[in-house]
């Protein structure tokens, strides 16, 4: 198996708060690694991090043997390769369903609007949201603005798709919906990082999971000895309070 | 709405009658004064009015072409200093600062200091290739001056949008600037439609101050009528000129805002 991201030594701080202490991860081609971890462990900075939208303080990141942290390096072209998908959707408000997921084809890769057209209805109509292609997402529910938006990182062809608890903001009868569309990548075999409180899923979709506490990967390894028998007891006391509030 | 029809309906009498009343009182305190047929014959001549509106009018067309023309150069302008400000990066420093500072200056400098400076003092550089029209360095002045104001109101629009918009915009790998093109600018300029209206009105209004250059627009022509025949009407018919292409103004901007409200309340709570 290649390798699709690594990630060294990675420090982050916010002014005096150090919020990643050294990260050490690598990611498979086709892999899925899903991120647990209570609310301020860090995984949504790491996410940040890959797809540079926040600089690091010390380490490095290697996207297909490209270190991305280096000195020099275009930092679009790499955003471009790299697909995230939030926890508040971030659609952009002033533009249809099908703009918002050709605009970033047309101007950054310089297709047609025709061709970016007719590649975003293809997207939207995969993820059964086609006939929403020329509403406002203000008009759209929670999961159809998260599902358009994942279409609009799709757009991109990325190499890897980050996504940062993007059912967190969800009525829960909307997640599920959100879910199968991330399982159905999956099962494409698209690179996945993924954030989440939905041990469920994560167990289901995920090939290996990494405990996040206080800016450290505590450990990681496969779902079922995660979650059955976890080493460090920072995990089972997460495992714990997630079971106790019905989460898993 | 709230309440029953009947409610409502009663409700449309009572406004109705108390409107009438308060402007009625008014009215009869206003025309009863002792001075008030003096007042109505050296302000609301009819017959004063009716000579001098249509020749007022005419001059008129000049402060309409200034203002017209001063307002594209506004809005490009000001466009410009505000997207200078709001560069981010230590890079963009010296820019952030020049358009802080011409901002400073020209909000805080009285607009008719502004139109005195340059329409009495560039011309009279004799400089080649400098113009001389009135109307030139009237519309320079008013640009200067409004653009100041404007780039603060562009600004304000961009500051609104929330950075989680540019955040996703960079992640899909558009630069810095077709994320302030395609995703900030739309956004921010919509929202300060209103604000940005109102300054234009207040740059109409100042248009009358061309009139201290010399140039005969609509205030110049009131001004010679009025002193031709020792009466104030011609101003009171500019007044009225003013009110007439204001309010309209004010009434589309309410539209502006009342559709762009409902736009976003259809099927907001699914």
């Amino acid at each position: 198996m290649t390798e699709s991201v690594r990630i060294e030594g990675l420090h982050k701080s916010f002014g005096e708060l150090e919020v990643l202490k050294g990260i050490d991860l690598v990611v498979d081609s086709h892999e899925v690694v899903c991120l647990i971890g209570a609310s301020g462990s860090g995984k949504s900075t790491l996410l940040r991090c890959i797809d540079l939208l926040e600089p690091i303080d010390a380490g490095r990141i290697v996207i297909d043997g490209l270190d991305i942290t280096s000195r020099g390096v275009d930092q679009n072209a790499v955003r471009r390769r790299v697909g995230i998908v939030f926890q508040a959707f971030n659609l952009f408000p002033h533009m249809t369903v099908l703009r918002n997921v050709a605009l970033a084809p047309m101007r950054v890769l310089k297709r047609s609007q025709e061709n970016a057209d007719e590649r975003a209805r293809h997207l939207l109509e995969r993820f059964g949201l086609v006939d929403k292609a020329d509403e406002f997402p203000d008009r759209l529910s929670g999961g159809q603005q998260q599902r358009v938006a994942i279409a609009r990182a799709l757009a991109m062809d990325p190499d890897v798709m980050l996504l940062d608890e993007v059912t967190s903001a969800l009525d829960p009868v909307l997640v599920a919906e959100v879910l199968d569309a991330i399982r159905e990548l999956a099962d494409q075999g698209m690179t996945m990082v993924i954030a989440t409180h939905e041990m469920g899923f994560a167990s289901d979709v995920a090939r290996r999971v990494a405990f996040l506490h206080e800016g450290r990967i505590l450990e990681d390894g496969p779902p079922e000895r995660i979650f059955r028998e976890p080493a460090e007891p920072e995990t089972r006391a997460f495992l714990d309070r997630i079971i106790a509030a019905g989460r898993m | 709405m709230l309440g029953g029809g009947e409610t409502s309906g009663r409700n449309v009498w009572i406004a109705v009658g108390s409107t009438v009343l308060f402007f009625g009182i008014l009215a009869i305190v206003v025309v009863r004064s002792p001075g008030w047929p003096e007042i109505k014959q050296q302000f609301f001549n009819g017959q004063e009015f009716k000579e001098s509106f249509p020749l007022i009018l005419r001059k008129f067309v000049r402060n309409i072409f200034i203002f017209c023309v001063a307002e594209v150069f506004v809005l490009l302008f000001a466009l410009v200093l505000a997207v200078l400000r709001s560069l981010p990066g230590p890079v963009f420093t010296p820019l952030r600062i020049l358009s802080a500072a011409y901002t400073d200056l020209f909000r805080g400098l009285p607009t008719i200091l502004v139109i005195l400076l340059l329409g009495f003092g560039a011309p009279a550089l004799n400089l080649q290739g400098v113009p001389v029209s009135p109307y030139f360095w009237a519309i320079v002045a008013l640009t200067l001056v409004y653009s100041a104001y404007v780039a603060e109101v562009y600004r304000a629009g961009i500051q609104s949008i929330h950075p989680s918009q540019v955040a996703s915009a960079r992640s899909l790998g558009l630069t810095r600037w077709q994320s302030m093109r395609f995703v900030i600018l739309p956004q921010a300029v919509r929202r300060v439609i209103p604000p940005l209206l109102n300054d234009f009105i207040g740059l109409q209004k100042d248009s009358a101050l061309i009139f201290f250059l010399g140039l005969v627009e609509g205030l110049g022509e009131a001004n010679i009528i009025s002193s031709g025949d020792f009466n104030f009407t011609p101003y009171v018919a500019l007044s009225v000129i003013y009110i007439a292409i204001t309010i309209p103004q004010a009434r589309f901007v309410d539209r502006l805002i009342a559709r762009d409200q409902r736009r976003r309340q259809a099927g907001g709570d699914l």
